[in-house]
């Protein structure tokens, strides 16, 4: 059986796709066969971020309406092997999704994968609430921004009230905070709300802090999952969240100001 | 301490408002959730019911509801009218 892994966040532009495309080819890249689909039927993404938008030939509402076979649309990523990915179709509107049709992509998946990720949309609608339906854990990926905090904390209600675990009376689905493009000089200026902050708020499990970070635009825009970008601290910063995940304990990083240089300290203030 | 501290630490720093402002509004929201679906309709046909009697306002009744551990409390806010004309 699989474990379903939902990435959510209501809010648009918060790094969903971002962090889909990275976890996925984290726990691929540790050996787990992984599949991460696309939910954002009509403006699918996660093929650009992950660099095969060139190899879509069928997609997720193709198998959905049997036009294409699971096998026909998977992708299977260059780099990692296994590693696969599902698009969502361009043309065709939300409503192409269906309960019954994602419930048995998910199914069917579940029989040869190790984990599968769903990539939801923003917003609450039909994507979003069918890419976190089956869900088993879901990533709350949060800006420290009040727009994305009250978001996180409106899909928190959805997630406990309309899941498939919700409405079956299972255990719940787990919730992990992930705190993304976090500033901390700004959170040392108070500028942002910090991680504590956050977590008052949001009474979530921290799974990862990932710093602000431009190595997150130059891995999307050569189409590479940024986890990839070994010396970037965005890359490292997800590495520690999928090895967390995975059980591993390991400190939380990035969340103080980089200690400075010589240059740095040379001119500090006090 | 510099006079520029002096400046910065007369007005309280943007995330601290940002904080409080989320604590309120979430608080609020969750309140909001956790009410059963029924009651913006009861709030309704309440309503409708006393303004066969009273000429009250659209917003002069509340219902809310409070959640114990072991009791649940319905609360029912009417605010008449000063003077409450009764229809003929």
């Amino acid at each position: 059986m699989a474990r379903i892994i939902v990435v959510t966040s209501g809010k648009g532009g918060v790094g969903k796709t971002t962090t889909s495309a990275a976890i996925a080819m984290g726990l691929a890249k540790k050996g787990h066969k992984t599949a991460v689909i696309d939910f954002d039927v009509g403006l699918r993404n996660l093929d650009l971020i992950m660099g095969c938008e060139r190899r879509v030939v069928y997609d997720f509402v193709n198998v959905i309406n049997e036009e294409a076979t699971l096998n026909q649309a998977l992708i299977k990523d260059k780099r990692c092997n296994q590693l696969y990915i599902l698009p969502a179709s361009q043309t065709r509107d939300k409503d192409a999704l269906t309960k019954e049709g994602v419930g048995k992509v998910l199914e069917e998946l579940s029989k040869d994968f190790k984990y599968i990720v769903c990539d939801s949309p923003a917003g609450i609608e039909r994507g979003a609430n069918l890419a976190m339906y089956f869900a088993d854990d879901a990533f709350v990926v949060t800006n420290p921004e009040v727009a994305s905090v009250r978001d996180s904390d409106r899909m928190l209600g959805i997630l406990s009230s309309k899941s498939r675990r919700a409405e079956q009376g299972d255990e719940p689905i787990k919730e992990y905070l992930l705190l993304t493009r976090y500033s901390p000089a700004r959170v040392k200026l108070g500028e942002m709300l910090s991680v504590d902050d956050v977590q008052d708020i949001l009474s979530l499990h921290l799974l990862g802090v990932i710093p602000e970070s431009q190595s997150v635009l130059n891995a999307s825009n050569s189409g590479i999952p940024v986890i990839l970008d070994e010396q970037s601290d965005a890359g490292q910063a997800y590495s520690d969240i999928v090895a967390r995940y995975l059980g591993e304990d390991r400190p939380h990083r990035f969340i103080e100001e980089e200690k400075k240089g010589l240059f740095g300290k040379l001119f500090r203030s006090k | 301490m510099s006079l520029l501290d002096y400046f910065k630490s007369t007005k309280p720093k943007s995330a601290s408002v940002a904080k409080e402002r989320l604590q309120i509004l979430i608080a609020h929201e969750r309140s909001a959730r956790n009410q059963p679906s029924y009651l913006p309709e009861l709030q309704k046909e309440l309503l409708a019911v006393v303004k066969k009697y009273v000429d009250v306002d659209q917003d002069a009744i509340s219902v809310h509801l409070e959640q114990d551990v072991d009791q649940e409390t319905l609360e029912l806010n009417i605010v008449l009218p000063e003077e409450s004309v009764k229809k003929p």
